[in-house]
């Protein structure tokens, strides 16, 4: 049985940027051994050699060509941001650099 | 005349002899959905005036008798993960309640160029994720049928108005059996096209490489009437194929006498209802009376398919709902955030339900350093050995026949408690998705009094001959024209 | 004390110049956007449902980058998506390259390849840095830092990025420096970027490690971002040689960690974000199928590609005959080099003489104008015209200058304006004679004195000979003949 603790729950649930409870991180950790559990059952299936479906795509060069097309309208956009200043939209103080 | 229960060829007929109007037709659906909504709460929103406006412009096509489609006039619903420009468009999410999209989903603009008429936008599961449309933020939708049943997943919404003749036709989408498992649970027909068919443009993602949109409809007839305005290669959506597609209406009566029917034995194992099991019996008996060969085949990997498309799905659902982060558009918890963190935090955690969070933590595990090979990477290998399941069935036969779901429509809040269980009932809908086939679910009996599914799965880009068979098995049987008694 | 060697890697963000940003249609050119959000639609605002279709010359250019750095291109590469949230970032993912970018394997000659410390046994080759990667991925929106909160414009989300990544084989800052000016000079020769750091476009990063000279190991290193101008990364590396090296003579151990420089104060400063651990979790991008590039496409970039300012400064040298310090003036601009080459076929004198008159008159004319070497309008044949002129010695070479001058003013043809203003040269032995005569029978206080040995009064005697013939003299038959008249009157 997998067990996947608090920790990494609240590790994961970080990385996706969800704020979570010590009582949900403690729910989820009970469901997620389970489904990871049931997961693993693929390790019975034997890979080797298998290409992975992600590079088998219904077309190749999907490409464009380099051509304007016109904007979208700002005020159109910003109607739908929860706050927006002078054209800009407008968020809290960001703290950390990516 | 009941004009609700019209198929669209027969509302068409009647729109272009000018004996009904669409401005009637349409009225008539939305007072049908005012008095029998209320029991199926399969709309989330009613775009009414939208709606008028649309089939007033219809009629004037047709007074002028320009440009006059199938589907000119005709008023149908649309899930609510597909963008329509100045209607909410919520995926059935309190992240995105009140968000209203700037542009059309390329579905959505076909649908308009066609002169059909969009009535509203119908209930899902939050995000696509569920079985049972009881992960909806908003309220349960109910099965036609009986209403204490589930109307199935995450389609239910579409697959309920659809039952209950809500709409003439609802644009649904699978991504893996969303439109099939609920047309099973309720008795109508819906396909979910190749992947790449139908342009994924403005649709809202759940699983980009799974997502399918696909229409649900009375008979196999109007499923083709609708795929053929909807599909095709779209310069937004790099996913879509170039080949064009075939006139599916016009060769829909072309014969299948000869055609070899697969009946993959994986599909047909103990756990199925007995009256489901029947059901597909005759269904099978009853092809074989049309002429086609029966030879039972095998999809070795099945029983790995549900682990595979929940994978993928959790991982690239993890990043295609990162940009639900409270900035731009949506929901946006900002009380007390002292940095945008905070906001990406507090807005998703109030925005998004359990099943949300479950899945996008998963998937951001499976794809997390160290976890990637073992989860991801591993399977997608196993996603390539259920393509090539499929592609050795398909070199012995041209089609395959397998039930929708091991059982009829479970009871509302049977299978809530357990994330795991639920997925489990997906089990027969989920692999062709992660193939990439096409495949058409049509009602073909009924157990316990509630409707039974099969499903037709054809070749890549082959749903001419899903068409035909399907179409074919109705000329033979009634079951796709019942409809529930709405107590 | 231990002798310690530096290892330097760099990772270079140059912005393409294409007409639309790299997965929608909407104008690249945000910096002539007048307003903020004007170049923006569902895709690059990352709108719900939205998707990106890649642009073709964006890749075509990637390849010819790629090409330009001795890359070998990858006939199969896939896009992917890097994962984390910031608000310059729409989508909560960047679409980039991973485990397949556009190129790998390339290289680059650096001529201060060796180290300012200890030379080390490990070297490769000193006289390259490799490229370990090329990859295409799109920038960012700019973020707008306010007192209590932040402003967000999309105009540059989207933009295509090139990220270049070097191996760490540079081993001081002026190899780093060597190595990012030729790479900003190759993505300017292929017009692919204007090289412009102040604005942006051309972005570095060093990551930074210091061993004890002669060892192989490679130590902790640390990450300097956001690095936009020459001296901000020498500076920067110089300093954190210097503080890592502080760290081990301690005792100390350093940490892998990411830096920011800050410029004022001349220091590396920590800029831990909250994330302790960055896990990107890249998986292939599933709404852009993979690229498949051909050979003949590949060979088809290929012979797009321009003659490089390596060979080019090569064949300057040789065919020209020029120092390699006035070939590299040369070649440091891709049309100052053209506009050479131009004026030196036109011409008859000795290309030195064109590189003379390049580097002098005209670049003084430019600097002192403001104007760039494309907004010349001076055509190259009449330069050429003017230049032979006075190796011909038909104009002196201060009537040059006036012509020069007048030329760029009214862009009149030089033989025209040497006849207007009557400038031609005097080179009559006689003609020059009768005015020194003239001048010095004039001016006998000044004879005596020079006779009497004060002889840098020649220069004047030159000067008074120049204003008679306005500067037509030819001062070499002048100078000549003020000596001898000087002379004779000695007897
Ligand atoms: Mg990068
Ligand atoms: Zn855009």
């Amino acid at each position: 049985m997998s067990t996947i603790d608090t920790k990494t729950v609240k590790h994961v649930a970080f990385l996706v940027r969800l704020g979570i409870s010590e009582e949900e991180a403690q729910k989820f950790s009970a469901q997620f051994s389970s489904i990871i559990d049931y997961f693993n059952m693929l390790n019975e299936v034997e890979t080797t050699g298998v290409p992975s479906a992600s590079d088998i795509a219904n077309a190749e060069n999907v490409l464009r060509e380099d051509a304007v097309q016109p904007s979208m309208s700002r005020e159109e956009f910003l109607k739908n941001a929860p706050q927006s200043e002078r054209g800009y939209v407008k968020v809290p103080t960001v703290l950390g650099e990516e | 005349m009941q004009l609700h229960t019209l198929t669209i060829q027969e509302a068409h007929q009647l729109l272009v002899t000018k004996q009904v109007s669409s401005v009637e037709l349409t009225q008539a659906f939305l007072q049908r959905i005012r008095e029998i909504d209320p029991k199926i709460k399969a709309y989330v929103t009613v775009s009414e005036e939208l709606a008028l406006e649309q089939a007033r412009k219809a009629d004037e096509r047709i007074a002028k008798g320009e440009n006059v489609t199938p589907l000119t006039g005709i008023p149908f619903s649309i899930k609510d993960c597909i963008s329509t420009r100045g209607v909410r468009t919520t995926c059935s999410s309190k992240i995105l309640e009140n968000y209203i999209p700037q542009y059309n989903a390329t579905v959505t603009d076909k649908l308009a160029q066609a002169g059909a008429v969009l009535l509203g936008k119908t209930n899902m599961d939050e995000f696509g994720m569920g079985s049972s449309c009881e992960n909806s933020a908003f309220f349960n939708t109910h099965n036609p049928w009986n209403l204490d049943h589930v109307p199935g997943g995450s389609s239910g919404g579409s697959a309920a108005a659809m039952s209950a003749s809500l709409a003439a036709f609802t644009i649904g989408e699978d991504t893996g059996g969303s439109v099939r498992m609920p047309a099973g649970f309720c008795g109508v027909t819906g396909i979910k096209p190749t992947y790449g068919r139908v342009s994924r443009y403005g649709l809202i993602a759940l699983a980009s490489s799974f997502d399918c949109i696909g229409p649900m409809t009375r008979d196999a007839c109007d499923c083709a009437t609708v795929l053929e305005h909807i599909a095709g290669h779209d310069p937004l959506d790099s996913t879509t194929y170039q080949s064009p597609i075939s006139n599916y209406t016009q060769n829909i009566n072309k014969p299948i006498k000869g055609m070899k029917l697969g009946i993959p034995k994986e599909y047909f194992v103990a756990g199925m209802e007995a009256g489901v099991e029947t059901a597909l019996q005759e269904a099978i008996r009853a092809c074989e009376k049309l002429g086609m060969e029966i030879h039972e085949v095998s999809l070795s990997h099945t029983k790995y398919a549900l682990p595979v498309y929940y994978l993928l799905l959790f991982a690239e659902a993890s990043a295609n709902l990162a940009r639900m982060d409270g900035t731009r558009f949506g929901l946006s918890v900002s009380e007390g955030a002292k940095d945008v963190i905070d906001i990406y935090l507090q807005t998703r955690r109030e925005g998004f339900g359990d099943e949300v969070k479950r899945r996008i933590m998963l998937g951001a595990y499976a794809l997390s350093a160290g976890y990637y090979d073992a989860y991801y990477l591993k399977a997608q290998k196993v996603r390539t050995l259920l393509r090539r399941d499929f592609e050795a069935a398909f070199s012995k036969v041209d089609i395959l026949l397998a039930p929708t779901s091991p059982t009829t429509a479970f009871k509302l809040g049977e299978k809530t408690s357990n994330p795991l269980e639920m997925y489990l009932s997906d089990i027969y809908v989920v692999a062709t998705n992660p193939a990439g086939v096409p495949a058409i679910a049509l009602p073909c009996g009924f157990s316990k009094d509630m409707p039974v599914g099969m499903q037709l799965i054809g070749k890549h880009l082959d749903e001419q001959t899903l068409f035909q068979v399907a179409h074919a098995y109705q000329q033979v049987t009634d079951w796709h024209k019942r409809n529930p008694k709405i107590s | 004390m231990t002798q310690y060697e530096p290892v330097i890697g760099l990772e270079i963000h140059a912005e393409l110049i294409t007409a639309s940003k790299m997965f929608c249609g909407c104008s690249a050119d945000y910096a002539s956007a007048p307003e903020p959000n004007t170049n923006i639609c569902p895709v690059c605002t990352g709108l719900p449902g939205a998707l990106p279709v890649a642009n073709k010359k964006a890749v075509e250019l990637a390849a010819l980058v790629a090409l330009a750095l001795n890359c070998s291109i990858n006939k199969h590469n896939t896009f992917a998506r890097k994962n984390y949230y910031y608000p310059d970032l729409p989508k909560g993912y960047q679409i980039s390259q991973y485990e397949l970018p556009i190129a790998e394997k390339g290289w680059l000659e650096v001529h201060s390849g060796s180290s300012s410390g200890a030379a080390s046994a490990a070297y490769r080759d000193p006289s390259r840095v490799r490229v370990r990667r090329v990859h295409i991925e799109e920038d960012t929106a700019k973020l707008f830092h306010e007192k209590n909160y932040a402003l967000v414009d999309f105009n540059r989300a989207g933009v295509p990025l090139l990220e270049i990544v070097s191996e760490p084989d540079m081993h001081s800052a002026e190899a780093a420096l060597d190595y990012a000016t030729k790479v900003r000079a190759i993505l300017r020769y292929l017009g692919v970027n204007t090289g412009d750091m102040e604005k942006g476009v051309l972005r570095f990063e060093a990551n930074v490690s210091v061993r004890p000279a002669g060892s192989d190991e490679l130590r902790t290193r640390t990450e300097i971002k956001n690095l936009n101008s020459f001296r901000a990364l020498t500076r920067a590396i110089a300093y954190e040689i210097e503080r890592q090296i502080q760290i081990y003579e301690s005792g100390g151990t350093v940490i892998q960690e990411t830096l920011g420089w800050d410029d004022l104060r001349g220091v590396t400063t920590s800029q831990r974000s909250k994330e302790e651990a960055h896990d990107y979790r890249y998986f292939p991008e599933p709404d852009l199928p993979p690229l498949q590039f051909s050979d003949a496409w590949i060979e088809s970039i290929r012979s797009q590609l321009p003659e490089l300012p390596e060979a080019k400064t090569a064949r300057f040298i040789s065919d020209f005959g020029l120092t390699p310090s006035e070939a590299r003036f040369l070649i440091s601009e891709r049309a100052l080099a053209d506009y050479f080459e131009k004026v030196a076929a036109a011409a008859k004198s000795p290309a030195r003489t064109v590189h003379s008159w390049i580097a002098g008159e005209l670049m003084r004319y430019l600097n002192d104008s403001g104007m760039s070497i494309e907004d010349m309008t001076l055509s190259p044949a009449s330069f050429a015209r003017l230049i032979d002129m006075t190796t011909d010695k038909v104009i002196s070479s201060n009537s040059a200058k006036v012509v020069f001058n007048e030329m760029l003013a009214s862009g009149g043809d030089p033989e025209q304006i040497v006849k207007e203003k009557n400038l031609a040269q005097v080179s009559d032995e006689n003609e020059i004679q009768a005015i020194v005569e003239k001048i010095l029978n004039d001016n006998p206080a000044e004879v005596e004195k020079y006779l009497a040995g004060k002889e840098t009064l020649l220069q004047w005697f030159m000067g008074q000979v120049a204003r008679a013939t306005k500067g037509k003299a030819d001062p070499n038959v002048a100078k000549e003949l003020l000596v001898k008249s000087l002379e004779e009157r000695r007897k």
